[in-house]
C-alpha cells in the first residue's frame, strides 16, 4: 500500500487545510494523514470516492460534512456536527463526540466509541439502498433521534461512560420513520415519547442490527460477541405521518 | 411543536389525548360561490366534468356542481367552449356583520367541526396596508432631461453577491493586476429572479417552465427545498439549489451544480413555521428528488436544529462553501419579521453572500392560516430597514438583497429596487403566468390548472414549453417597462436606481413610516 499523504495541521487555518486537502485529492492523492489537528473545522467536507482519512487531534464541528464516500478514522475526540447531511461513507471516531452529530444523514456509517453529546441524529433519513447507522458506544444526551425519518440509531452504553442513563430526555419526539436500538432493558416511557413506541427487540431485529454490531465491534477491536448476545430495546414510530391529524379538512 | 412535561422522578408523562375528534353532524356552512349554468348554451360535452379537479362537478342529465365543493378556480368556466358557466361569489348569504366577518364564521364554524388548524395556500389575502400603492417615483422635466429606451441603451444588467471590501492592485511592469480575490458573483440579465417553490409544492411541469423561462431570460430559478428532478439537471446551473432543516435531496452533486445555494431559514407567508409535505402528496417521483420513502411526510421543521444562533448559521455557510470550494455563492432566506434588520446584519456578518427577505404577503403551498394571514412585516418596510441598518454598518457591499413577498408589477420592483434592493423575487407572479387564478386551495393538491398538484391527470395540463414562454414574455415585460421607468427618471442602468430612495416619494404615509422607508412626502422637492 502506498504512503498517505501525511499533513500538520498544527497552525493552519481550516480554510488552508481544506484547501490542500482539496488540492491532493485533485492530483489523485486518496490517503491522508492529518497530524495536529486542533479543532479546524470542515474536514473532508463534500468529499466523494473512496478516501481515507487518519485524523489525529481534535477535527473541529463538521468533520465530513455533504460526504459522499469517504472513510474517516479520528484518533482522539471530535467536536459538533459530525457526518451533517452525510450521504455515504463512514466515520469512526475513537474517543467522545459533540452535538447534534448526523444531522439529516442519509446514508453511511458513524461509529463514536465514547458518549455523544445532544441532539444526534436528527432528521435522519433512509433511501433505497441507503441506510444511514450511528452506534454510540456510550451514552446519549437530549433530543436523540428527533424528527428521525429513516435509518438505525444504537446506543450501547459501554463503559467507561458518563452518566448512568443511555439516553437524556426527548428521546425520539417527532420520530416518523427508522428504529433506535438501546442496549438493555430501559423503561419504555422515559425512552419514547408521544411519536414512538419502545418495546424489546425481537430475534428479527436482532438480525437485523447484528452486522451493525459485528462492524463496531471490529472498528474498535472488540469482542463482537458481547454486543450481539446482549438484549436491546427498540423504538420505532408510531405513524409515519406525526402531524396528519392536526390540520382541518 | 406538540411538547410533553417531564415528570419530577425523569418520567415522561403521555399527555392526554390531543388529537381531535371530527363530528360528523356538520354545522351550516354556506358556500363561498354560486356556480351558474346555462342549460340554453350548454353544449353538454362534459368538459366541465374532466376540468374540475376538486370534483365539484357531476352529471345528471347535465353538469350540476356541489356549490361546498366549488373554490372558485374558474377552470370550468374558462374551458367551457359554449361560455354556459359563471361562479360569482355567493351574494349576502348571511347577515352582514362588520366585526363578525363571513370569514371569521366560516373559519370558526370549520373549527368547530375539525378540531384542526385551518389550512391555506398562496399570500395573506387580508386587507393591510399595500405600501407600493403609497410610494411613487419621480421623473424628469426640463431641468433634468429624460432619457428614451427606445433609442438609447438602457442596462438592467444585475450581478448578486458579495464585493470586497476593497481591492488591492499591484502593480506589475506598469500595468496593473487585481490581488484580491474575488468573490463568486451571479450575473442576471435583468433584476429578477424566480422565488423558491419546490417540486412536490407545485408539479413538475411547472417547475420546468420556471427553469426553462430562467435559462431563456437569464435569470434564476430557486429549487425550494424539494431536491433537484434529473430531468432538470440541465437548468440547475440557473438555480439557486436550497439546503434547508429536512435537507432534502441535498448531496454534494446537488450543491455542486447549482448557480448558488440558498439556506432556507424562513418564508414569509410563514415565519417561524417549518415544511411540511404531506405523505399522500409524496409520490414515487417526488420521493426520488427528495430522496425519502414515498409516502412519508417530509417534515421541514423551524427551526434548523443546527442552527439556534448567527454562529451557527455561519458553520452552515461555510460548511457549503468548503463542500463547494468557495465557487458558490450562498444566500439565506429569511422572512421578514420585526427584528429583521438585526438578523440580516447577523446574516452577513456570518459569511452570506445574498440575503433573501420575504415579506408577510409572500405565497406558499400550504401554511396555516393563522400565521400566514398575521405574523411578519411587509417587504416595502424589510428592505428599506435592513438597507439602511446594512449601510450604517458599512457592510452593505458584503451582500446582495432579494426582496420578495407581494412584488405585483414591474413597478412595485423598480419601487423596491429604489429602496435598496438588488433584484426582486417573484413567485405568485410567475404562478399567475402559469394560469393560477389565486384560489388558495394549493394545499389541497388538487389544483385545477396543474401547478400545485402532483395527479397526473392535473399535471399534464401545463405545458411546460408553452408555461416557459409565459413566464419568458413576463420577464421580457417587466424589463421593458423597467426601462421605461429608468429612461423617465433620466437613468440608463438599474444600477443608478439602487438604493437611490430620493427618487421616491410617499404619499397618505404618517411620518413614522415615511421616516422608517427613508423616503419624503410627496410635495417636497429636492
Amino acid at each position: 500500500m502506498s504512503e498517505p499523504y501525511r499533513l500538520d495541521a498544527r497552525g493552519l487555518h481550516y480554510r488552508e487545510l481544506n484547501r490542500r486537502v482539496r488540492e491532493a485529492v485533485a492530483r489523485g492523492e486518496t490517503r491522508f494523514e492529518l497530524r495536529n489537528v486542533n479543532g479546524q473545522r470542515y474536514l473532508a467536507d463534500g468529499l466523494t470516492g473512496s478516501l481515507e482519512f487518519d485524523i489525529y487531534g481534535v477535527p473541529g464541528n463538521d468533520l465530513g460534512a455533504f460526504m459522499s464516500g469517504p472513510t474517516i478514522r479520528v484518533h482522539g475526540n471530535a467536536q459538533d456536527a459530525v457526518a451533517n447531511t452525510m450521504d455515504a461513507g463512514r466515520i469512526i471516531v475513537h474517543g467522545h463526540a459533540g452535538d447534534v452529530l448526523g444531522y439529516g444523514m442519509r446514508g453511511g456509517e458513524l461509529f463514536v466509541r465514547g458518549d455523544v453529546g445532544y441532539r444526534v441524529g436528527i432528521h435522519m433519513k433512509a433511501f433505497r439502498d441507503r441506510l444511514p447507522v450511528i452506534v454510540v458506544g456510550g451514552v446519549a444526551g437530549d433530543f436523540l433521534a428527533e424528527y428521525m425519518a429513516g435509518g438505525l440509531i444504537v446506543v450501547l452504553g459501554l463503559e467507561p461512560r458518563s452518566r448512568p442513563e443511555l439516553v437524556g430526555d426527548w428521546c425520539a419526539t417527532g420520530m416518523h420513520g427508522g428504529e433506535v436500538f438501546l442496549r438493555g432493558e430501559v423503561d419504555p416511557r422515559r425512552v419514547a415519547g408521544q411519536f414512538a413506541l419502545a418495546a424489546p427487540a425481537g430475534p428479527e431485529d436482532m438480525e437485523r442490527l447484528r452486522p451493525h454490531l459485528e462492524a463496531f465491534a471490529q472498528a474498535f477491536s472488540l469482542d463482537p460477541e458481547g454486543l450481539t448476545e446482549a438484549r436491546f430495546t427498540r423504538i420505532a414510530p408510531l405513524s409515519h405521518r406525526p402531524y396528519g391529524a392536526k390540520y382541518a379538512a | 411543536m406538540t411538547t410533553t412535561s417531564t415528570g419530577g422522578d425523569g418520567e415522561r408523562a403521555r399527555p392526554a389525548a390531543t388529537a381531535p375528534r371530527a363530528v360528523r353532524a356538520p354545522l351550516y356552512r354556506p358556500p363561498e360561490f354560486r356556480w351558474e349554468h346555462d342549460p340554453e348554451r350548454c353544449a353538454r360535452c362534459k368538459r366541465c366534468l374532466q376540468q374540475c379537479g376538486f370534483r365539484a362537478i357531476s352529471w345528471q342529465d347535465g353538469p350540476v356542481a356541489d356549490p361546498a365543493l366549488c373554490v372558485g378556480c374558474h377552470r370550468c368556466e374558462a374551458f367551457c367552449p359554449q361560455q354556459a358557466i359563471t361562479i360569482r361569489p355567493n351574494p349576502q348569504y348571511l347577515r352582514p356583520h362588520s366585526l363578525w366577518s363571513e370569514a371569521h364564521r366560516r373559519n370558526l364554524w370549520l373549527q368547530a367541526e375539525t378540531g384542526g388548524v385551518l389550512l391555506t395556500g398562496m399570500g395573506n389575502d387580508l386587507p393591510y396596508p399595500i405600501l407600493w400603492d403609497h410610494l411613487l417615483l419621480d421623473a424628469c422635466q426640463v431641468t433634468n432631461p429624460s432619457i428614451d429606451p427606445l433609442r438609447e441603451p438602457m442596462e438592467l444588467r444585475t450581478h448578486l453577491g458579495a464585493a470586497p471590501d476593497r481591492l488591492e492592485v499591484a502593480w506589475e511592469g506598469g500595468r496593473p493586476e487585481l490581488r484580491t480575490e474575488m468573490p463568486p458573483v451571479l450575473e442576471l440579465e435583468t433584476p429578477i429572479v424566480f422565488a423558491a417553490m419546490s417540486y412536490g409544492s407545485i408539479s413538475l411541469h411547472a417547475q420546468k417552465a420556471l427553469a426553462m423561462a430562467a435559462e431563456e431570460c437569464g435569470i434564476l430559478w430557486n429549487t425550494g427545498e424539494g431536491g433537484l428532478h434529473a430531468d432538470l439537471r440541465p437548468y440547475a446551473h440557473r438555480a439557486f439549489v436550497q439546503c434547508a432543516s429536512g435537507r432534502f435531496g441535498v448531496t454534494p452533486e446537488y450543491l455542486q451544480a447549482g448557480a448558488a445555494i440558498e439556506i432556507k431559514i424562513g418564508q414569509g407567508a410563514k415565519p417561524g413555521i417549518g415544511g411540511h409535505l404531506p405523505g399522500e402528496k409524496v409520490s414515487q417521483q417526488v420521493s426520488e428528488t427528495r430522496m425519502i420513502p414515498a409516502g412519508s411526510d417530509a417534515l421541514s421543521p423551524a427551526p434548523q436544529h443546527d442552527i439556534y444562533s448567527i454562529e451557527d448559521l455561519r458553520q452552515l455557510i461555510y460548511a457549503l462553501k468548503e463542500a463547494t470550494a468557495y465557487q458558490k455563492p450562498v444566500s439565506v432566506k429569511i422572512a421578514a419579521v420585526h427584528n429583521v434588520a438585526a438578523i440580516a446584519s447577523g446574516i452577513v456578518r456570518a459569511g452570506a453572500d445574498i440575503i433573501y427577505l420575504d415579506g408577510f404577503r409572500g405565497g406558499t403551498g400550504a401554511a396555516p392560516t393563522v400565521i400566514r394571514d398575521h405574523l411578519g412585516i411587509p417587504i416595502e418596510i424589510a428592505v428599506a430597514v435592513v438597507d439602511q441598518q446594512l449601510r450604517e454598518e458599512g457592510i452593505r457591499q458584503r451582500a446582495s438583497i432579494i426582496a420578495a413577498g407581494g412584488i405585483r408589477s414591474s413597478a412595485d420592483a423598480a419601487k423596491a429596487i429604489a429602496l435598496g434592493a438588488d433584484a426582486v423575487a417573484i413567485g405568485t407572479g410567475a404562478l399567475l403566468a402559469l394560469g393560477c387564478t389565486l384560489c388558495q386551495k394549493c394545499y389541497t393538491g388538487r389544483c385545477s390548472w396543474g401547478i400545485a398538484t402532483q395527479d397526473p391527470a392535473l399535471t399534464r395540463r401545463l405545458d411546460p414549453y408553452l408555461g416557459s414562454l409565459r413566464l419568458a414574455n413576463l420577464i421580457r415585460a417587466w424589463s421593458a417597462e423597467l426601462e421605461e421607468i429608468l429612461g423617465a427618471m433620466g437613468l440608463n442602468a438599474i444600477e443608478s436606481l439602487r438604493g437611490s430612495r430620493e427618487r421616491l416619494r410617499g404619499l397618505g404615509l404618517d411620518r413614522a413610516t415615511l421616516d422608517i422607508l427613508g423616503v419624503k412626502p410627496a410635495g417636497v422637492g429636492a
